[in-house]
C-alpha cells in the first residue's frame, strides 16, 4: 500500500504520522491519509480541492506538476510525501 | 484606569498585556509564536478569545479559546463554496479561496454565538454558533458588481470593516479596499451599495464618485449613535450622519489627511481619533515623526498630540486595525496603538499623551481588549 508522509512542519499543526493506505488514485489515497486527522486536509488543499500553492506534493521523487489534477493512479510500492514548498527563501 | 487585557495580532503570534498596579503595562502571555495572526477578537458577549492565523504555507485557520488564551481550539475557519464550472463566474480571475480573515465582529447581545467575518477577497459570511460554521453571504458575492473591484495595496480586495447595529443586529455594515461601503438590512440576504460622497480622484474623472471604486481603508461607527460612521478613505476622512448613505469630507486633519485606521468613540458621536502617514507609496509617519489626531467637534477641526510617541526617524505605520479604544464604564479613555515596526504605545488621556510599551514587538496587523 502506498506510504503517505506529512512534513514535520506541517505536523507542528496537525499531527498525523506516516501511514499507508489502499492504493488508487493520488487524490483517493490523499483523502484517506487526511481521514486520520481530518484538520490536515485544509493544511493541503484548499477550498476548491488543489493543492495549496505553498505546499509541494512528491510522488517518489517526482513532485507532481499541476496542483489542480490529483488524478494520478498509485500502486502498492507508491510513496507520497506532502511538504512545504520553499517559495523564493 | 482601565485593568482591560491587550491582545495583539502580530506578524509572530498574538501577545497578550496586562496592567499591573505595581509594575505597569508589561506582555504576560505569547500565543502562536512564530505564525502570522491577522486578527484577533475578544467577543464581550461569552469572553471567548479568537485569533484568524495566516500560515505562508497553509492557508487561513481560526482559533478560539474558552479561558482566556490558556487553551485553544482550531475551528472551522471561512471558506468559498466550489467555484462554478459555468458562466458566470467559471473564469472569475479572483480567486474562490479565503486568503486573509480581516475582519471579526460580533453579532447583537441577544444573538449568542452570531458571528461576522470579513475576508479577502472581499466576501462575508456568517455565523450562527461561535464559528463552529460559517456561511458565505452568496448574495454579495455573487453581485456582478465586485468585477469592478481592485485590490488596493494587495492582490484582491479585501472586507476590513463590518459596523453591526446595536439597535438592529440584521443590518451590518461592512468596507471593502477597494470596494466602497455596503450595508444589509436583513442580516446579510440582501446587500445595497451605499457611501454616496466618497470622491477617488485618481480613476478616472467619470468614475471618481463611483460608490463601488472607492478604497474605504477603514469605517468605524459610534455606538450611542450608529448612524454616525466615520471613514479613513485613501483620499481623505469622511464622516456620514445617515449610517453610511452620504458621506462628507472632513477639513484635513494635520499633518495629512491620509492614513489606514479611524476610530470613533462609542458615547461621543463628535469625537474620533486617526493616525496620519505620508502616502500610499511611502507608508510611514510624516516627517519620521508620530502623531495621532483627535477631533472632538465632528471632524470640524483636529487636534495633535506627539507626547510621548517618537520624533525622530520613527518610520512606523499604523495598520487599520492598529488602534482601539478599551471598554470603559465612565469617561476614561485607554486607547492602545501599535505599528508596523513593532511599536506599541498606551494612552490613559484620550490620545493626548502616550506611553511605550514595547518598541521592538513583530509587526502588529490589529489591537483588540478583551474585559
Amino acid at each position: 500500500m502506498p506510504l503517505v508522509t506529512f512534513a514535520p512542519q506541517l505536523q507542528r499543526h496537525v499531527p498525523c504520522p506516516p501511514q499507508q493506505v489502499p492504493a488508487g488514485s493520488l487524490d483517493t489515497v490523499l483523502r484517506t491519509a487526511f481521514m486520520a486527522a481530518p484538520m490536515i486536509e485544509r493544511y493541503v488543499l484548499d477550498e476548491q480541492g488543489a493543492v495549496r500553492k505553498h505546499v509541494a506534493v512528491f510522488v517518489n521523487n517526482e513532485m507532481i506538476a499541476k496542483r489542480n489534477d490529483l488524478s494520478q493512479p498509485l500502486t502498492d510500492s507508491d510513496a507520497v510525501w506532502v511538504i512545504q514548498a520553499l517559495s523564493g527563501g | 484606569m482601565t485593568m482591560a487585557t491587550l491582545l495583539l495580532a502580530t506578524r509572530k503570534g498574538v501577545f497578550v498585556v496586562e496592567r499591573s498596579p505595581v509594575s505597569g503595562w508589561a506582555v504576560i502571555g505569547h500565543h502562536f509564536q512564530g505564525d502570522a495572526v491577522t486578527r484577533v477578537f475578544a467577543d464581550p458577549r461569552d469572553g471567548a478569545w479568537y485569533a484568524a492565523l495566516r500560515h505562508g504555507h497553509y492557508g487561513v485557520k481560526l482559533q478560539k479559546s474558552l479561558d482566556r488564551g490558556a487553551s485553544w481550539t482550531e475551528i472551522p475557519a471561512p471558506a468559498f463554496p466550489k467555484k462554478p464550472e459555468h458562466d458566470p463566474w467559471a473564469n472569475d480571475e479572483t480567486p474562490w479561496t479565503v486568503e486573509l480573515v480581516w475582519a471579526l465582529a460580533p453579532g447583537a447581545v441577544n444573538e449568542p454565538g452570531v458571528l461576522w467575518a470579513g475576508c479577502m477577497p472581499a466576501a462575508v459570511f456568517r455565523s450562527g454558533d461561535g464559528g463552529a460554521s460559517w456561511q458565505l453571504c452568496e448574495s454579495f458575492w455573487l453581485d456582478e458588481r465586485r468585477r469592478a473591484w481592485m485590490g488596493g495595496g494587495n492582490d484582491y480586495p479585501g472586507m476590513h470593516s463590518v459596523c453591526v447595529d446595536p439597535r438592529d443586529s440584521r443590518h451590518v455594515t461592512v468596507a471593502i479596499s477597494c470596494g466602497g461601503v455596503w450595508t444589509t438590512h436583513d442580516a446579510g440576504a440582501k446587500w445595497e451599495l451605499i457611501g454616496k460622497g466618497l470622491e477617488a480622484p485618481y480613476t478616472p474623472p467619470d468614475l471618481a464618485f463611483d460608490p463601488n471604486v472607492q478604497d474605504v481603508h477603514s469605517i468605524s461607527a459610534c455606538a450611542a449613535e450608529p448612524d454616525v460612521i466615520w471613514a479613513q478613505h485613501h483620499c481623505g476622512v469622511y464622516r456620514s450622519v445617515d449610517g453610511g448613505v452620504n458621506f462628507t469630507r472632513l477639513p484635513a486633519p494635520m499633518p495629512g489627511d491620509f492614513g489606514f485606521v479611524i476610530v470613533a468613540d462609542p458615547a461621543n458621536p463628535l469625537r474620533a481619533w486617526v493616525v496620519p502617514a505620508v502616502s500610499d507609496a511611502n507608508r510611514y509617519a510624516i516627517d519620521g515623526a508620530m502623531c495621532v489626531c483627535r477631533t472632538d467637534d465632528g471632524g470640524q477641526t483636529w487636534r495633535q498630540f506627539r507626547s510621548g510617541l517618537p520624533q525622530h526617524h520613527a518610520y512606523h505605520l499604523v495598520y487599520r486595525h492598529g488602534l482601539a479604544l478599551a471598554p470603559a464604564t465612565g469617561g476614561e479613555r485607554t486607547l492602545a496603538m501599535a505599528s508596523t515596526t513593532g511599536g506599541v504605545w498606551i494612552s490613559d488621556d484620550a490620545g493626548e499623551a502616550w506611553s511605550t510599551l514595547d518598541a521592538s514587538l513583530p509587526p502588529v496587523a490589529a489591537v483588540t481588549w478583551s474585559v
